[in-house]
């Protein structure tokens, strides 16, 4: 059996999600905040996630976005395999959906048509979309507006296999300390391991749209997220890269088979203000 | 320590400034980020223009979100500086005495800043809807083309920010 989905269900739905995701946070990223400014140490660290936490209220009272960075809109797509998509193409209309809410919802345009050229597109499209065929007859549309300041710090190492996770943790810490306040801490960090190169990348990503409180059903992984975390904390460059103790909320890895020959690391650092919705259809 | 401060700048009140003391700053300042920076330099090669009067002034980088009706600005935090780096040692040789931006600055910037006595501020990076209530009056005066990247003249009063690198050198990062 075959389920009927209309492509305008998906612009209308993306539409919201947009203004949603850029004015509110999600309730694990709410909390990793609070749980930060309790614990941290440092007097100006303190008051900075202070600051970020009134930002929040601001944001959300007078609707205007947490931050003015309000991204690349990425579009994660998973399409049962017994739907049916009609009323037109789909790409178009994830795209309508972005454009429709990056202008009714006054955020900002910052997409250029071409990376040489760069005339700015005026709507915030085209917007980055992954798709993946599912089983079932549900569309489940994951959106995470993705800002720069992070997104410009992130990096993918081609670790050897003999480095192994010894390579994989110093990897890690060495993205998070180059990116250090460019990226907006206390940071949010995405890593991949495994795949290959693009597979590793994208793993990176989808590492940053789950929940900031799960960890890894993998024991090792999660080992190592935890260890991770302790040790970015470690480092010093704190709140806003004044300097304390909070400079990671979480460290999120996800991992996929790779070649014999291989052990990429792709690590997508994304800010205080990471930003994850989800709906499905 | 914790200042007040007027903008634009003499000069002779930053001279003291250290990294890590706190700002406030009140008057009016100007915001131009990537693609303004490379508009004015490319304008001071054809004829040494500039869309305002550099000396003294304080540079914001910063794209806000748009205005809701009734608003004065949209969301207004800093974008990262060092993608400004290869165009600032120039301003500052014309004059200007304050960026604001959050992020490390390359060892020309730094040098640039100690030969003329300037100073870099970082504000909260993510924490625009916050600090767009200390902006008070928006105005596009260049660029109007370049959407959020134009150069605007804001009034802004309390402006919260930190000295990141101080006229003598020392920086906070
Ligand atoms: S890195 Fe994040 S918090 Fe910082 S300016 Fe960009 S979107 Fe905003």
């Amino acid at each position: 059996m075959t389920r009927e989905v209309n492509v305008s269900e998906i612009t209308e739905a993306l539409a919201e999600m947009c203004i949603r995701a850029n004015h509110f946070l999600s309730e694990d990223m709410k909390a990793a905040l609070d749980k930060a400014a309790e614990k941290e140490g440092s007097a100006l660290g303190k008051d900075i996630l202070s600051q970020l936490q009134e930002n929040l209220d601001i944001a959300g009272k007078d609707m205007i976005p947490i931050c003015q960075d309000t991204g690349m809109a990425v579009v994660f797509l998973e399409i049962g395999q017994d739907v049916h998509l009609c009323g037109g193409n789909l790409e178009d209309a994830v795209n309508q959906g972005v454009s429709k809410g990056y202008t009714e919802g006054y955020l900002r345009k910052s997409v250029v048509n071409d990376p040489i050229i760069r005339e700015n597109t005026g709507d915030n499209t085209p917007a980055v979309i992954h798709e993946k065929i599912v089983p079932g007859d549900k569309i489940k549309i994951i959106l995470a507006p993705k800002g720069f300041g992070s997104e410009n710090m992130s990096r993918i190492f081609m670790l050897k296999p003999a480095q192994g996770i010894e390579g994989v943790k110093k990897a890690i810490l060495t993205a998070v300390k180059d990116a250090g306040p460019n990226a907006c801490p206390p940071v949010v960090v995405g890593v991949g391991i495994g795949g290959d190169f693009e597979k590793c990348a994208l793993l990176a990503k989808e590492a940053l749209t789950r929940s900031t409180d799960e960890r890894s059903p993998l024991r090792h992984i999660k080992e190592l997220e935890e260890e991770m975390l302790e040790k970015i904390n470690e480092t010093g460059i704190g709140p806003g890269g004044l300097g304390g103790h909070i400079t990671a909320l979480a460290v999120n890895i996800n991992t996929y088979p790779t070649h014999i020959a291989g052990l990429p690391v792709a690590v997508n650092i994304c800010c205080h203000v990471n930003r994850h919705v989800s709906l499905t259809i | 320590m914790e200042y007040r401060l007027k903008v634009p700048f003499s000069g002779d009140e930053i001279r003291n400034l250290k990294a890590g003391d706190k700002i406030f700053l009140s008057g009016t300042i100007y915001t131009a980020r990537d693609a303004a920076h490379k508009r004015m330099d490319e304008s001071l090669d054809k004829d040494g223009s500039l869309p305002f009067d550099i000396k003294g002034n304080v540079i914001y980088y910063m794209g806000p979100s748009p205005a809701r009706p009734g608003k004065v600005i949209g969301s207004a935090g800093p974008t990262t500086a060092s993608r400004m780096d290869i165009y600032t040692p120039r301003l500052l040789d014309l004059g200007l005495l304050g960026m604001i931006g959050k992020g490390k600055r390359s060892p020309e910037v730094h040098d640039a800043i100690v030969r003329n006595g300037a100073v870099y501020f970082a504000a909260i990076g993510g924490a625009g809807a916050l600090l767009s209530r200390c902006i008070k009056k928006s105005e596009v005066i260049a660029y109007d083309d370049l959407g959020t990247e134009a150069v605007r003249k804001l009034t802004v009063e309390d402006f919260p920010c930190i000295v990141v690198t101080d006229p003598e050198g020392n920086t906070l990062y």
